[in-house]
């Protein structure tokens, strides 16, 4: 069944990547550089190891700035949602935040945090911070009243109010907002890694075409970076399929 | 018997599109300690205002609500309320549902008692299942088990059957009727199913439409359990159904 659904996917690439091949070929490009040129090149990063340090440092990067988001948008979300005047207060600052690029704010970042492994973090952090409040302040927002008046009616108290009513509500939406979060942060790594440091598959990709012109190693970069990002999306798919939450998906 | 609830001059008003909408004019009434008390009228007559009144989720414009002697403003365990569409959690299991009301220590072994109260309303084998997993008569068990479980004084039930079908809701009433032989609660039951009102309670009140007042009031003398059928059950339900304009 699975393999079924895949292939249709498959032969769409094949055709891509056969096309890629035939124009780049007929136009007798010196740069562009054909698959299997690519393939070469990935297999050149493989062999001296850099590769996995670059993967690695970009990972680090976004696994740090993404927890750091986690961490702050969870509690400040329920705390937005729960609290009506913290709620109409601080939302239309974060409105205001929210639509402002984070490529915008790499001057600042530069500024506050030199070209450090922290610039990055922080440009991650902003990105991912945003969309998770939001979507955690609107689950909570979209609690059916039956469920807090029965919580109500029984007189429970606030600790377990948030551990057995108010939290698996909302897991759900802080689910998908994690999922949103983690995808902008990949996005977001690679663009900042092209400023500056050492590392990282953005500095890869900068640094392939500064030091002359290697578009197979450019291309060897995007396509990586784009399987990894189809596989933190994977990632967090997982969590949708956790038991407490699968109430929210139906029968 | 004492009155355990005691309901003076009840007025609730809406505003909609800056107009006043009296929706409860000057309701009272009294339920009796162990008193099963059915309150009837059509629909959107403000019959589940009144009970969000009397349950303690709605404050009241004028009048007050006394549980046994003190002023009733907001809810609290000693009376649980059942409403038509459910609330128990849907991510939780059957057994922590029904521990979810067992606060503190002095309830003993919640989940022992928990599973008591499952096996009384039939939820025997359930006990780990999850709410999505569970048909609406078997949800429905899950919700009374709950309110049972906390040892309500009270039990306020809003049209508690009437999102099943008739054959589930009818079985419903019948397993009711069997729990509350077990264990006495002080029930107030509002619904629009003259054969419910008549089946469950000892006293039914028809309530008129918009603005709600007690139009009639009547006892149902028959012993448990009840036959529809009887003449004298037919003879009451005209009579109620001729209150309500049917």
């Amino acid at each position: 069944m699975r393999a079924k659904e895949l292939l249709p996917s498959l032969a769409v690439l094949s055709l891509l990547i056969a096309l890629w091949w035939v124009i780049v070929i007929e136009t007798n490009s010196a740069i562009f550089p054909t698959p299997l040129q690519v393939v070469t090149a990935t297999w050149e990063l493989v062999e001296d190891g850099s590769l996995w340090q670059h993967i690695g440092s970009s990972l680090f990067r976004v696994g740090t700035g993404f927890l750091l988001a986690v961490c702050t948008a969870i509690p400040l979300g329920l705390w937005l949602g729960r609290v009506d005047g913290a709620y109409i207060t601080l939302n239309p600052i974060f409105q205001i935040l929210r639509p402002i690029s984070p490529i915008a704010w790499i001057p600042i970042a530069i500024l506050w945090f030199g070209v450090g492994n922290a610039s990055p973090i922080f440009l991650i952090f902003i990105a991912s911070v945003f969309p998770l409040i939001v979507q955690t302040a609107a689950g909570v927002h979209t609690i059916e009243r039956r469920y807090l008046r029965a919580a109500e009616n029984f007189g429970v108290s606030r600790y377990q109010l948030f551990r057995q009513v108010i939290i698996p509500a909302v897991l759900p939406e802080i689910i998908v907002g994690m999922r949103i979060s983690l995808g902008v942060a990949w996005l977001v790594v690679v663009a900042a890694e092209m400023i500056a440091l050492r590392s990282g598959l953005g500095y890869l990709i900068m640094d392939s075409r500064n030091a002359g012109n290697r578009y197979d190693l450019v291309v060897a970069a995007m396509i990586i970076i784009g399987v990894i990002g189809l596989f933190l999306d994977g990632l967090m798919r997982l969590l949708e399929k956790l038991k407490t939450i699968r109430w929210r998906y139906g029968r | 018997m004492a009155d355990k609830i005691v309901v003076s001059n009840i007025k609730k008003s809406f505003v909609a599109n800056s107009e006043i909408l009296p929706v409860v004019a000057g309701v009272s009434l009294t339920v009796a300690n162990g008193e099963f008390v059915a309150i009837v009228g059509p629909s959107g007559c403000g019959k589940s205002t009144l009970m969000k009144i009397i349950a303690g989720f709605e404050p009241t414009d004028e009048g007050q609500v006394l549980i046994d002697g003190v002023v009733r403003k907001k809810p609290n365990p000693n009376g649980i309320l059942i409403s038509q569409h459910g609330s128990v959690f849907p991510w939780l299991s059957v057994q922590q549902n029904l521990m979810f009301g067992l606060i503190g220590t002095e309830h003993g072994d919640k989940a022992e008692l928990a599973d008591h109260y499952a096996a009384l309303v039939g939820l025997k084998g359930f006990e780990n299942s999850y709410p999505h997993e569970l048909s609406g008569g078997m949800l429905k068990r899950v919700e009374l088990a709950r309110a049972l479980a906390v040892k309500p004084e009270v039990l306020y039930m809003d049209e508690p059957f009437s999102a099943l079908d008739a054959l589930m809701s009818l079985r419903m009433r019948t397993e009711l009727r069997r729990v509350l032989e077990e264990e006495r609660h002080t029930v107030l039951l509002i619904t629009h199913d003259v054969d419910e009102a008549i089946q469950l309670a000892d006293r039914i009140l028809v309530l008129s439409t918009r603005p709600s007042t007690i139009q009639a009031t009547f006892a149902v003398p028959f012993a448990h359990p009840r036959k529809l059928s009887s003449p004298e059950a037919q003879a009451l339900k005209e009579a109620i159904l001729r209150e309500l304009g049917v």
